[in-house]
């Protein structure tokens, strides 16, 4: 199907979304909730272009592009949207582990500042109550990327969801209770897809909070989970020589990025014979 | 679905609502007292439990009206029943305000503290019952997430030392807590009475004159019917039943008219029905102004089966009550307009979701229901027409944004009340992802006539493009508040004249159209011809019908920063230029008249680029239209004094 995209004649399969056939083309498109393998849920309008003869900005993430469509991926209207976006974000949000959104904000021009001497923010002391991961909503973008991937586009526990409404809107278990009380499992595939650290391993957390968090030394490898029959690809990251964090690359087609307890957490044996 | 359910098991009580709605449980999986040998080897899921969900909210709102609030024993105990996920039924039990989830008095008053009561009062009523019987409860505001064991619910009631000699109930069986517009308007002062027991009571108190008559009913007393008023120019369409005929008789319906319609649309068939309102030019009276028509043909091309009819009766615009005087009044041509459209877009199941703060239409559309039901009008066989249409009643949970039709669906399926987005449109993707038709129950009504009398003679009265007549609301300073039907093009002047003009003859100063998502316009506006054509051109909308009047004396600031409160409370969160923009709006309003021209300058700078990103990056209604109202008071220099600061 033919479509224009920054007045560029551009050729879309059937069912591609307004990003899909920027990407193809060769055009980029901030993102910020939306993620390749989770159902897209455009609420954080970072992606937002303009459609030709539409009232309002689509959501370049999900609105399927349509036949003749025309598609604006930057002009005045869709800068200041993304701009204001940004400064939402950043006047409410602790965005100091968000290291994507930090260009953006230089790009668009972004001042969180200007709202004023104390806008009020989602601050809040983190939540540290299991050894295996901590959750910091102080630096959550409510983008609901740990609900997907804790509920249907990947792990089918439902342990979080969203609750409360309006600026009260947050990720929570039922009434709030600690981790090891809800339904959690420890797969970690919630902080594999949350952009901003606001869920974080404990031990990366232990780590920073010690100030021994080097990212510029860490080496990653890929390797094989030696635990289960399944193999999933696992990325190995080390720092001075010890395994520091587990993860799993998202274009591996077993795992897509996920992976279970032990895979994601169980590589403290390794350290101990190191 | 693999349940982790830990903590807390339901009281006596709490079970027996959970099973008088849901039925006693089969098996252990379902929450029933473990047997190992019944239970052993079989499994509760598949379809049919996971189609339960949809039960979800009535199945709060059960324990709600028994016990006062939602302890975690019972909803664990409906999450078994119903094959939900804890995690997933407390973001349904924190979105909607009339649910608790901490212990609280059983009786609790939700008094209306928004715009147009307090044109006539409402903040002193306030401070009145704050002296009788203490600090709001912060339940009206979803901000508040009281801990688990309720240590943190604000205001935990003493009753007033006056009350306690009055033999009143004991201490702390009583509250109230502040309420958006409870869509009784006209009455300059509302209260919703709720008293939670096994024989449950809900009612509004309008007008609520002080705070004794709200302390009395919450006491146990219970309020005389509301006697609206009503008033139109010519030959009423959509009120000409309404005071004068017995909500509650069937027969009384039919004496004036009742159910000729559907016998004629059955004569007509679906095709010519939907022809016939084509004709007619009717566009939907919920806001959104799309031809009625064309949603219905769409609705009933599509392949994909069933088809559904939801009739959005969750009118909570602050300023509009025309909905709730159609179902309260006359609930039989709800019924019937909603059979009509089931019969011609091939749907046969129907909903109509009715706000919470609504207890009387509830309760008269119910039983409604149940008498066409009874009397063959309803059901397998419609008339005898052997074609099936049935309508089940929904309760709204005290959330503005359920009226948004896409978060209406999600409510009705058990899910947080987050619109969705738009493409695919209702009519295509619906409740229960069906192909669906979204009507306003005044659009519906209109159908009644247009059937009757044939699309296009029906279309003679209101202009060539808003045709009819239109239910306007006035409120505020006018001396007769109420419900006004007149045909498109009437002016903004002839409405106020209607209406009996500005008490002591004062000048107008500003009227808010279409509510708090609607904007003002001022005395120059007045001889606007209230169409949707021309509302467009002065850049108004006409909205849900509101007309609300603010006399030369009126506190303009006071109002908008109610409307900012408004927007902020209900915004679903979801998406970021209204979650967080709504917070900025309600800081910012104070900064827009401060005291240095430089700075209120400024202000008004980021203002403007957050109100414009709002409208252009939102994704519903609600966060596009937040800043209208505010938007337009500035236009028109009407912010005269610092807006009080938010919270
Ligand atoms: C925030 C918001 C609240 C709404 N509330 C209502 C409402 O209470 N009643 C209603 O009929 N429509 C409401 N609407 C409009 C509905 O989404 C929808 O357009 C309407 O129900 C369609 O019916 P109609 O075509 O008969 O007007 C609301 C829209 C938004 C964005
Ligand atoms: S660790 Fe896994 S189970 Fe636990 S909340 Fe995250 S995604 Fe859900
Ligand atoms: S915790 Fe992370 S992934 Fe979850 S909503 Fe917040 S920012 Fe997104
Ligand atoms: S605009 Fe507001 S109410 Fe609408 S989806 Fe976004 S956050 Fe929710
Ligand atoms: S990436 Fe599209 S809305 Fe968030
Ligand atoms: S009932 Fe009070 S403003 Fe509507």
């Amino acid at each position: 199907m033919s479509a224009t995209i920054d007045g560029r004649p551009i050729e879309a399969r059937a069912g591609a979304t307004i990003l899909d056939a920027c990407r193809d083309a060769g055009l980029d498109v901030p993102t910020l909730c939306y993620l390749e393998t989770l159902t897209p849920v455009n609420a954080c309008r970072v992606c937002v272009v303009e459609v030709e003869g539409a009232r309002v900005l689509a959501p370049a993430c999900s609105r399927r592009i349509e036949p003749g469509m025309v598609v604006r991926t930057r002009s005045p209207r869709v800068d200041l949207s993304r701009k204001l976006v940004l400064e939402l974000l950043g006047s409410s949000v602790d965005l100091s582990t968000a290291p994507t959104l930090e260009p953006l904000m230089r790009e668009y021009g972004a001042d969180p500042g200007r709202f004023g001497p104390a806008p009020a923010t989602v601050r809040q002391s983190p939540k540290v109550d299991n050894d295996l991961y901590m959750r910091d909503y102080s630096k959550c973008v409510l983008c609901y990327k740990c609900v997907e991937a804790c509920g249907t586009d990947a792990q089918h526990t439902f342990a979080i969801a969203a609750a409360g409404r309006g600026f009260d809107a947050h990720i929570s278990t039922e009434f709030d209770v600690v981790l090891p009380e809800s339904a959690c499992v420890y797969c970690g595939n919630c902080i594999a897809v949350c952009p901003t650290g606001a869920l974080m391993a404990k031990h990366e957390y232990d780590l920073r909070e010690a100030g021994a968090w080097k990212p510029e030394v860490q080496t990653a490898t890929d390797t094989t989970c030696p635990y289960c029959g399944v193999g999933c690809t696992l990325t190995v990251h080390v720092q001075d020589r010890r395994i520091v964090k587990v993860t799993s690359p998202l274009e591996s087609e077993v795992t897509r990025g996920n992976l279970c307890v032990k895979g994601r957490f169980g590589f403290e044996y390794v350290n101990k014979t190191g | 679905m693999d349940l982790h359910i830990t903590g807390g098991e339901p009281t006596e009580d709490e079970r027996a609502a959970i099973d008088a709605l849901l039925g006693v449980p089969e098996s252990g999986w379902e929450g029933a007292a473990r047997d190992i040998a019944r239970d052993g080897r079989t499994a509760a899921g598949g379809h049919s439990v996971a189609g339960q969900r949809h039960r979800l909210l009535p199945a709060l709102h059960a324990v709600q009206d028994r016990v006062g609030w939602v302890s975690r024993g019972a909803m664990n105990y409906i999450c078994r029943r119903l094959s939900v996920p804890p995690a997933e039924a407390w973001g349904v039990l924190t979105f909607y305000h009339l649910l608790a989830r901490a212990p609280r008095p059983t009786a609790v008053a939700h008094v209306c503290d928004d715009i147009a009561c307090r044109l006539r009062g409402a903040e002193a009523l306030c401070q009145e019952l704050e002296t009788r019987l203490g600090p709001p409860l912060a339940g009206g505001s979803p901000a508040a997430t009281p801990d688990m064991n309720g240590a943190g619910v604000s205001g935990a009631v003493e009753a007033a030392p006056a009350l306690r000699r009055a033999g009143a109930p004991a201490p702390a069986a009583m509250a109230w807590q502040r309420s958006p517009c409870l869509g009784q308007c006209d009455a300059g002062s509302a209260a919703l009475i709720t008293r939670a027991g096994a024989m449950p009571e809900r009612f509004v108190l309008a007008p609520a004159a002080d705070a004794s008559a709200i302390v009395e009913a919450l006491a146990g007393s219970t309020p005389a019917p509301p006697r609206p008023t009503v008033r139109w120019t010519g030959t009423p369409r959509l009120l000409s039943r309404v005071g004068k005929v017995d909500p509650a008789s069937l027969d009384g319906y039919r004496e004036q008219g009742g159910y000729r319609a559907l016998a004629r649309a059955l004569e007509l068939g679906p095709e010519r029905v939907i022809a016939e309102v084509t004709a007619s030019k009717l566009l939907g009276r919920g806001g959104a102004a799309f031809p009625t028509g064309r949603k219905w043909d769409a609705v009933r091309r599509q392949p994909a089966t069933p088809h559904y009819v939801v009739c959005n009766a969750d009118e909570s615009e602050p300023g509009t009550f025309k909905d709730r005087v159609l179902m309260e009044q006359d609930p039989f041509a709800v019924v019937e307009a909603m059979t009509i459209c089931g019969l011609a877009t091939g749907a046969a199941q129907g909903f109509i979701y009715i706000r919470g703060e609504y207890p009387l239409a509830e309760a008269r559309v119910g039983s409604a229901i149940a008498e066409a039901r009874e009397a063959g009008l309803l059901g397998a066989d419609v008339m005898g027409s052997g074609q099936a249409f049935d309508i089940e009643v929904r309760r709204g949970g005290g959330a503005y944004i359920c009226g948004e039709e896409t978060a209406l669906f999600n409510s009705i399926e058990g899910r947080r009340g987050e619109p969705r987005s738009k493409p695919p449109f209702p009519a295509e993707v619906g409740v229960f992802g069906k192909p669906t038709v979204a009507n306003n129950v005044e659009t519906l009504v209109n159908v009644l006539a247009i059937v009757l009398e044939g699309g296009e003679s029906w279309a003679r009265l209101g202009t060539p493009a808003s045709t009819g007549t239109r239910l306007f609301c006035l409120s505020g300073h006018v001396e007769r508040p109420g419900l006004y039907e007149v045909p498109f093009g009437a002016t903004l002047r002839d409405l106020i004249d209607l209406a009996g003009g500005v008490p002591g003859g004062r000048g107008v100063k500003a009227v808010l159209l279409g509510g708090a998502a609607g904007s003002f316009v001022g005395p120059g506006h007045l001889d606007l011809p209230l169409t949707f054509e021309d509302a467009r051109a002065a850049g108004a909308t006409l909205g849900s019908g509101v007309i609300m009047v603010y006399d030369e004396t009126a506190d303009i600031a006071d109002s908008l920063h109610r409307i900012a409160e408004f927007f902020h409370h209900e915004s679903c969160g979801q998406c970021v230029p209204c979650r967080v923009g709504t917070q900025r709006q309600l800081e910012l309003l104070p900064t827009l008249a401060a005291p240095s021209a430089s700075s209120a300058a400024a202000a008004a700078s980021v203002f403007g680029e957050l109100s414009v990103a709002m409208k252009d990056a939102s994704i519903c209604g609600l966060g596009q239209t937040a800043s209208g109202a505010i938007e337009s008071a500035l236009n028109l220099g009407l912010i005269e004094r610092p807006v009080k600061g938010g919270e």
